[in-house]
């Protein structure tokens, strides 16, 4: 965990008070919604179909069990019980109360969150890996780097008026479960050939109406030259991004335009002349932050407690969740737990208060009082004894987060489309909820293996679309829901967009092709172990288009 | 359904209302012929001209403390005098989601709603 000290508690509660007289004076008419409206964005609230909706910045996804006890009260006081776990790393409530947004803000900070810069033109929250500081083919904790970032991002009156807005990832491991190349900015910090830690800098990603994937610009950089060097980029992009067309304004259109070797060359004519000023790191300034991470105090184990495999033995259910939502952890003894938020019929990212409630108890039992969230929309618990896997696993079951699908075809990623989103032009959750059930057999959800499907409810692509194995966009045509599919996109460190296999079909026939293009899959792949991604990388999309329009 | 966001230029074929959303709470309001805002479609001013259309946006523009976000939404006329959503966006506004919300937290109106998507 991150312990925020008195100038970040300080700086989110004037924010409340300064919002709490903002709110009063547009709900006594001295302000009109278009004095008003920039002022809510900056905190993060939205007007979506039905009500007002309160976004929340979880900053590198990490929740202490105090701070996730303090999204279930916000949930419970201010909305209707639940709240919505996104894509990066926020949560939101749907149904909040612009009177009562000041209070919600204020427990808020109590606990040191907020809805700064979760909109607007700014640098948004930066995410990482869920799994930072645990997972086992880490380098070095990327949170660190995420969060010094974030402080010299944060208010930062030269970016807080870019053309777009601007998302960064950062990540550290070999395998990429942060959707690095999906992201405005990426680092990915790395060795290079003379053994020295520093970072890949990737610029340009960014899916939505025109999905490109991030470029490399440079290969690698010293770690003392994160700051200045993301300083120089923002300064680029400020200068030379788009402002007279919403459409081609995000940073990515400048870097396709201009190409990754000539936007690059631009960053580098701004960076020599900063690199070496005010934000070049020395030691003491990372190592300040760094002391602000406080890592759990583990115990001496040994892997594979004999009562682990017992109980493995003993229940089949037991041991179908230790397969597909328990992962290996750096430190021998613990394990790393995925919680599913993507129950047969449910909501994607949707969580209740009870629920969460209930894992933060888990948390502070079983994993030092810490919860991370992950893009995919799932929760996990990082530091979990794996003697205590089996009791955990009861009580994770007792309130519907076991079910054993992560990463499987219904572990779906979701935006929440027209049932809530006043952009969307389709629905997305009543077609996730519907595969799901048509996928309920998990033996054949286990036989189908590795499967991401993701869904947007509109072309702006908050559901990963392009990036899914298998990819549903939501369309309009002529009053009508449509459905475009692709195949073949992924969001890992080998990231690709996903290619279209034909018209777009009606709502009630969504669910039909994803069973077609699973048959499609269990026919065509050459191996039970070959993935459906990696089939669809041989044959290309040509058979399951064949498949999927042969009868419609 | 394409966004009112988008929307820049009145074309009325049918009966429209003139919709917003309510500035205390965002809850969608409908705008009534003695100026005021109700929740209930039924209790909307219907239109069927660019003019009258046109009148009825004027003045809930205006109306700043009252609602946010002015647009006119198709809607269909039944029999007794009952207003209808006109598309499937404007459907959601009125009923709520199309799913149920997480269970503990369903409440009756809310089963209500959905009982009504499901008879629309």
């Amino acid at each position: 965990m991150y312990v925020y000290d008195a100038f970040d508690r300080t700086l989110v509660t004037e924010r409340v008070a300064e919002f709490r007289d903002q709110v009063a004076r547009r709900l006594s008419g001295e302000l009109t919604e278009e004095e008003f409206k920039p002022l809510r964005l900056m905190n993060g609230v939205y007007l979506q179909l039905h009500a007002y909706m309160l976004r929340t910045a979880i900053p590198y996804g990490t929740l202490s069990s105090e701070q996730l006890r303090m999204l279930a009260h916000v949930a419970r006081k201010y909305d209707r019980g639940y709240g919505h776990f996104t894509t990066r790393q926020n949560i939101q409530y749907h149904w909040i109360k612009l009177a009562e947004l000041p209070d919600a803000m204020a427990d808020f900070a109590s606990v040191g969150m907020h809805g700064m810069q979760t909109s607007g033109n700014c640098v948004r929250n930066i995410t990482t890996d869920q799994w930072a500081g645990v997972a086992p083919d880490e380098i070095e904790d990327p949170r660190l780097w995420a969060e010094l970032v974030r402080q010299h991002v944060t208010l930062h009156p030269e970016f807080s008026f870019m053309p777009r807005k601007f998302k960064i990832a950062v990540g550290s491991s070999s395998h990429d479960r942060a959707a690095l190349r999906t992201h405005d900015l990426a680092l990915r910090l790395h060795r290079n050939s003379a053994g020295e830690l520093g970072f890949e800098v990737l610029v340009g990603g960014g899916l939505g109406r025109t999905p490109f994937l991030a470029q490399t610009i440079k290969p690698f950089l010293a770690k003392r030259d994160v700051l200045s060097y993301v300083e120089a980029i923002l300064r680029t992009y400020n200068q030379f991004g788009r402002r007279d067309n919403i459409y081609k304004a995000r940073i990515k259109i400048l870097v396709h335009e201009l190409g990754p070797e000539a936007f690059a060359k631009e960053v580098d004519a701004e960076w020599q002349s900063i690199k070496d000023g005010a934000l070049a790191l020395d030691d003491a300034a990372v190592d300040e932050i760094a002391a602000r991470f406080r890592y759990p105090t583990y115990e001496r184990l040994d892997d594979g407690p004999p009562e682990l495999a017992a109980a493995r033995r003993a229940n089949r259910s037991f041991d179908a969740w230790m397969s597909n939502s328990v992962a290996n952890h750096k430190v021998a003894g613990y394990a790393i737990v995925t919680l599913s938020l993507k129950p047969e019929g449910g909501t994607p990212g949707d969580a209740t208060a009870e629920q969460m409630d209930a894992i933060a108890d888990l948390a502070d039992r079983y994993s030092f009082g810490e919860i991370r969230v992950g893009h995919e929309q799932n929760l996990t618990l990082p530091h979990v004894a794996q003697r205590d896997l089996p009791a955990l696993w009861r009580a994770l079951a007792a309130i519907g987060v076991a079910t054993p699908n992560v990463n499987f075809i219904s572990d779906i990623i979701s935006c929440p489309g027209l049932d809530y989103c006043s952009l969307a032009n389709a629905r997305s959750i009543p077609i996730a909820q519907e595969i799901t059930r048509r996928f309920h057999n998990l033996d054949l959800q286990r036989d189908l293996g590795r499967l991401h499907v993701n869904i947007s409810g509109c072309i702006n692509a908050c559901g990963h679309h392009h990036v899914g194995h298998i990819g549903i966009l939501g369309v309009e045509k002529n009053g009508e829901e449509f459905y475009q599919i692709t195949l073949g996109g992924k969001a890992d460190e080998n990231a690709t967009l996903g290619t279209l296999i034909g018209p777009a079909v009606p709502y009630a026939q969504v669910a039909d092709v994803v069973e077609d293009i699973a048959a499609a899959y269990l026919e065509l792949r050459q191996r039970p172990d070959e993935l459906f991604i990696d089939t669809v990388k041989r044959t290309g999309v040509e058979p399951f288009r064949e498949r999927v329009y042969a009868t419609r | 359904m394409t966004s009112p966001l988008e929307q820049k230029k009145l074309k009325i074929t049918g009966p429209v209302v003139v919709t917003a959303n309510r500035v205390g709470d965002g809850a969608v309001v409908y705008r009534q012929t003695d100026g005021g805002w109700s929740t209930s479609l039924d209790a909307a001013a219907v239109v069927t001209s660019a003019a009258d259309a046109q009148e009825l946006m004027h003045a809930a523009t205006a109306d700043d403390l009252g609602a946010i976000g002015p647009y006119v939404a198709p809607v269909k006329l039944l029999p007794g005098g009952h207003v209808r959503p006109g598309n499937l966006r404007e459907l959601i506004r009125l009923g709520g989601p199309t799913i149920e919300l997480p269970v503990a937290f369903q409440t009756e109106h809310q089963s209500d709603k959905l009982a009504a998507h499901v008879r629309l």
